[in-house]
């Protein structure tokens, strides 16, 4: 592996009885990239996902992130990943001051660092007049950038975000996509999923999986090339819909 | 009974959160209306006031001519009320599920078939399966099965398609089209704001008041900022760019353009000419159309 492929999935597979929700899937991302990982809802993208995070072990093949084994070395894979879910990132019934410590806790930071860490987030999110709110008190938007920072506070090489911008106004989603342009800009791999197909277009490098399978992996002025269309909301609709 | 839907300066308050503060609107028969608008807008609150699920602070709240609060029996009768919310028995079966609510009115499944067969015949092959057992988009289209197997006037869908990915979207979008063919008259919400195209007339809301009710072509036609669309190789630095731009009023990335509105017109050229100076490759500057959520943008600010 090069040192600039930081997540590498060779005929990767999972199965779950007869039923193969991940079928041999193959391919790199790269250090700095943000990486679209799309699909229709049951065509196994949260499954790849969690043999990706060590959370799950591959039925076969073989898989690498950030240069550790997804099979022997899931641990310290889980130390060098940031992972930030619509559904659960942060907790409600702590404050905003709160949840970055515990973070900072779990992350194994040390204290000096975290303090270090604590005020230079809430003045970059400005969230410093609400720092000892709880977090359940945030609009939803604002809790979506904490989780974001949150995910990235221990310099992982790389964030997943499983549908990280649901639900929020246009402009709060645009908010958050610029927070991750700025995260790739200095260097951290971005691997995110997301329903809305104007965000596959603010990816380097888009894959669409189908039934368990990458049915489709480029940049997104390639795959609309590729399908002779205008958008990436018909290459997935051509895809998808088989 | 000119309006399906009439709603007077309905407010409803949570604590000090003005969820829903003085709306008004009508919906017509047979139209499909779009509540347009992120988490926390007070769409729901506004579709549990018209269910008669809540009370409203103040306002008047009239629903296929009956008032929403005293006359909530006849109003329950009529509609079919699709929460955002999984509101199915996930311990039940596909079938179990669809009996239950069909009894709960008074009904059954073989009466009212012919309603839901075209939906129900996807779920068919599951239906001896849990509810909790299915994906995200047959979950959908067994909620919307229940939601009017009592052949309802009015069809209430808050977020149906919130979660769910872009090929189930446009199918169900597709479904909703063929009812109101039927003449049901639906009130649905999204906060996915390229659906609203496909709504006869829309409200964008936010904060519990609405930012503008119009049909979608109305809405983009009251658009005036000059817009323009911009793109180069290095679309980070090119946000900070325009942004220091003399004559830009707003820059947002919108899919593989940047959405660029200025203060006066400008022309192409000179966009051009100041991101050549910044250094920026493969540039291109064009006139573009403004989308539904360049007008929710717009009306935000």
């Amino acid at each position: 592996m090069s040192d600039s492929v930081v997540i590498q999935a060779e005929n990767l597979t999972k199965k779950f009885g007869d039923f193969t929700a991940v079928n041999a899937i193959t391919f790199e991302v790269k250090a700095g990239e943000i990486f679209g990982f799309l699909g229709a809802n049951g065509a196994g993208k949260t499954t790849a996902m969690r043999m990706l995070n060590g959370l799950l072990l591959p039925t076969s093949g073989e898989g690498r992130v950030a240069g550790f084994d997804v099979y022997r070395e899931s641990e310290k894979i889980k130390r060098s990943i940031g992972y930030m879910s619509q559904r659960f990132s942060l907790y409600e019934d702590l404050t905003v001051r709160e949840n970055i410590r515990f973070f900072g806790g779990i992350y194994g930071l040390k204290r000096s660092r975290i303090k270090e860490k604590t005020s230079r987030l809430l003045r970059e999110l400005e969230l410093e007049n609400v720092e000892n709110q709880l977090v359940k008190s945030l609009p939803l938007g604002w809790k979506q950038r904490l989780a974001f920072s949150i995910a990235i506070l221990h310099e992982p090489r790389i964030v997943f975000l499983d549908e990280p911008t649901g639900g929020v106004d246009p402009i709060t989603r645009r908010q958050f996509w610029e927070m991750i342009y700025k995260a790739a800009s200095g260097g951290v791999t971005v691997f995110v999923t997301t329903h809305y197909m104007d965000e596959a277009e603010y990816c380097d490098r888009v894959s669409i999986m189908v039934d368990g399978k990458i049915e489709a992996l480029d940049t997104p002025g390639g795959l609309k090339k590729t399908f002779g269309v205008g958008s990436m909301d018909e290459v997935f609709l051509k895809l998808a819909r088989g | 009974m000119n309006s399906a839907i009439k709603i007077s300066n309905i407010s409803k308050s949570f604590g000090p959160v003005k969820a829903v503060n003085d709306i008004s609107l009508e919906v017509k028969p047979g139209e499909i209306f779009g509540l347009i608008g992120p988490d926390g807008a007070g769409k729901t609150t506004l579709f549990r006031i018209i269910a008669t699920l809540l009370l409203p602070d103040a306002g008047i709240a009239t629903v296929l001519g009956f008032d929403a609060v005293k006359d909530y029996p006849q109003v329950r009768r009529r509609l079919g009320y699709m929460p955002g919310r999984f509101s199915l028995y996930q311990d039940l079966t596909v079938r179990e599920n669809m009996e239950f609510f069909a009894a709960i009115f008074g009904t059954t499944v073989e009466e009212n078939y012919h309603l839901v067969k075209e939906i129900y015949s996807q779920l068919e092959p599951f239906k001896n399966r849990r509810a909790g057992a299915l994906s995200g988009g047959m979950k959908q289209k067994l909620a919307l099965s229940c939601a009017l197997i009592h052949e309802p006037e009015l069809l209430l869908l808050d977020e149906p398609t919130t979660g769910v990915d872009a090929v189930s979207r446009k199918e169900f979008w597709e479904m909703l089209a063929r009812l109101k063919d039927r003449g049901i008259t639906i009130l649905v919400s999204t906060p996915y704001m390229d659906e609203a195209s496909l709504c006869d007339r829309i409200a964008l809301i936010q904060h519990g008041k609405i930012l503008s009710l119009d049909t979608p072509d109305g809405l983009l036609a009251g658009f005036k900022k000059p817009l323009l669309a911009v793109r180069s190789t290095d679309m980070y630095r090119l946000i900070q760019d325009l942004r220091s731009y003399a004559w830009t009023d707003t820059a947002f990335p919108f899919g593989e353009y940047l959405h660029l509105t200025t203060l006066q017109p400008v022309p192409e050229e000179a966009v051009m000419d100041f991101l050549k100076e910044k250094g920026h490759e493969k540039i291109e500057v064009k006139q573009a159309a403004a989308t539904v959520e360049d007008c929710f943008m717009d009306l935000m600010q």
